[in-house]
């Protein structure tokens, strides 16, 4: 399927670093638990949509928070960064600092301790942020093309419609998105547990194929050890019986693409394609659960590049996200009809009749006006959820990205 | 078809592939409604709720369940055609499933 003709000409901010952002968004960051509040208050005062909360919480150094922040500040939807720090937190902010310096964007940091307290600090964000957004608006928007794209998709509060409506429709969109050159990435290898072998077969390289396995084998082992698998009390009542059930309805937003390779957040897709977003951390259980909620899915697939998110639910999940717009696809119908307000799409029609491809073709068009500037369900509910906990990452190894 | 009708008169019964021993229930089925499986027709014993799952025929403890064409956990006890298939008779082959009733790794009224 081309572009198509029904879906408005999408366009995109330019960045150094050649990528194009669908939003032109000021994130404003604290990076200890204790610059939170003061950085929600700049956000809250500046009274402006396009100004954005994100941070890290923790006071201990952590090798993939700084990463994830790094990715996540110099993302193409970010057009300016503000950082505030309390002063004694161990997060490398100097690091961080430099790092958005470098990609062009202006960057400021502010340390509440330097700056003398929380009043002080809010006056100096505000005007801050005010003087950031004044230097976005000069910024004009370029055309931009499905190969220049990055989506993500995700699934929060699936039930027995999931892989039977909306997983399969996102699938299809994927599809098309992908022979349009785009890059497609999905997730949660915890929640592939059970489909290893079907998605091994789909790599483009046996060797990669060997990776996939091994990295589900990797979720199940910790998830093991952890004592649950990913698998939520409003999965059983919306008729899912066990992981490898909803493994498989999850899997179906794969699409029938090849799989091109075996990321780790953080990780940009070099090129389009089909990508599986490792998400558990490697080495021992360590920090808690590979992802507490569905927003530390999302960050990681923002941090990869995703220009936007496609959210399946059965249930009904009503978050979007910080940086990056959120896209609600509903797969059962009674849902859809208690929560459309919340919802873009009602794929829970295909239980009542329509077509899978049309639905598809729906979200294939919806992608392309929200990133023409088109506001999601979520985004204009100003849901900007946002979470980023401690993890630890090895490097992905050679046969992971084997087209690069 | 059209989409508007709430699939009152679609089939309530959906099979997802030829190989499996499970239909999903496209809308809430109530007890005693007669449905066509197969090209029988038969009562469904209790009532069973939107995206649920229905022996397609009678499955026998450790029968694989197949869905979608692939298998999703193991029976522990037998059912017949009709009855409903969630975890109070199917288990996970990986990890156990967790319900909002769990303590000490069982979900109650499985202990």
């Amino acid at each position: 399927m081309n572009s198509g003709t029904t879906a408005p000409a999408m366009r995109g901010y330019l960045r150094k670093d050649g990528r194009k952002g669908i939003r032109n968004v000021v994130a404003v960051a604290y990076l200890v638990e204790c610059a939170h509040h003061v950085s929600r208050l700049i956000v809250q005062k500046s009274g402006a949509d396009d100004v954005h909360l994100i941070g890290f919480p923790g006071c201990y150094p952590n090798k993939y928070a700084l990463e994830m922040m790094k990715r996540l500040c110099t993302h193409p939807n970010v057009g300016a960064v503000l950082l505030v720090s309390l002063g004694c937190e161990s997060f490398n902010r100097e690091e961080l600092r430099r790092t958005v310096a470098a990609s062009g964007r202006p960057v400021d940091l502010l340390v509440i301790q330097q700056a003398g307290g929380t009043t002080r600090t809010l006056n100096a964000g505000l005007e801050r942020v005010a003087r950031m957004r004044a230097e976005l608006a000069k910024h004009q928007p370029v055309p931009m093309a499905l190969n220049e794209l990055v989506v993500g998709t995700v699934c929060g509060g699936s039930d027995g419609t999931s892989g039977i409506t909306a997983n399969p429709a996102v699938g299809r969109c994927f599809d098309w998105l992908i022979e349009n050159d785009a890059a497609c990435i999905f997730e949660e290898t915890g929640e592939l547990i059970g489909c290893e072998r079907i998605m091994a077969s789909r790599a483009i390289t046996p060797e990669l194929g060997v990776e996939i396995e091994a990295c589900v084998e990797k979720a199940a082992n910790y998830y093991r050890i952890m004592g649950y698998g990913s698998f939520a009390p409003g999965n059983a009542e919306g008729g899912l019986t066990t992981l490898e059930e909803k493994s498989m309805g999850a899997y179906s937003k794969s699409g029938s693409s090849p799989i091109s390779g075996l990321i780790k957040p953080g990780d940009i897709p070099p090129r389009g394609g089909l990508y599986l977003l490792d998400v558990v951390p490697d080495g021992e259980p360590r920090f808690g659960f590979p992802n507490i909620s569905d927003n530390a899915e999302i960050v990681e697939l923002i941090a990869c590049g995703s220009h936007l998110i496609l959210f399946t639910t059965g249930r009904g999940s009503v978050v979007g996200s910080a940086i990056s717009p959120v896209i609600k696809v509903c797969a059962n119908p009674d849902t859809y009809d208690r929560m459309s307000d919340d919802m873009d799409v009602n794929a829970g029609r295909i239980l009542r009749g329509a077509e899978l491809d049309e639905v598809g073709r729906e979200i294939f068009d919806l992608v392309q006006g929200i990133a023409s500037g088109n506001l999601s369900k979520s985004e204009a509910l100003g849901h900007q959820e946002f979470i980023l906990t401690y993890k630890q990452f090895e490097p992905i190894g050679p046969a992971c990205l084997p087209a690069a | 078809m059209s989409s508007q009708d709430n699939g009152t008169r679609l089939p309530p019964l959906l099979l997802l592939h030829p190989d499996d021993n499970i239909v999903v229930a496209r809308r809430d089925i109530v007890a005693g409604e007669r449905v066509e499986l197969d090209g029988e027709s038969f009562t469904i014993p209790a009532a069973v709720e939107l995206g649920h799952k229905l022996a397609r025929r009678p499955l026998e403890p450790d029968t694989r369940v197949l869905k979608y064409g692939a298998p999703i956990g193991s029976m522990k006890t037998r059912v017949e055609r009709g009855e409903h298939v969630h975890l109070h008779n199917l288990k996970s082959d990986y990890i156990p499933s967790t319900t909002r009733e769990w303590t000490e790794g069982q979900p109650e009224g499985l202990r």
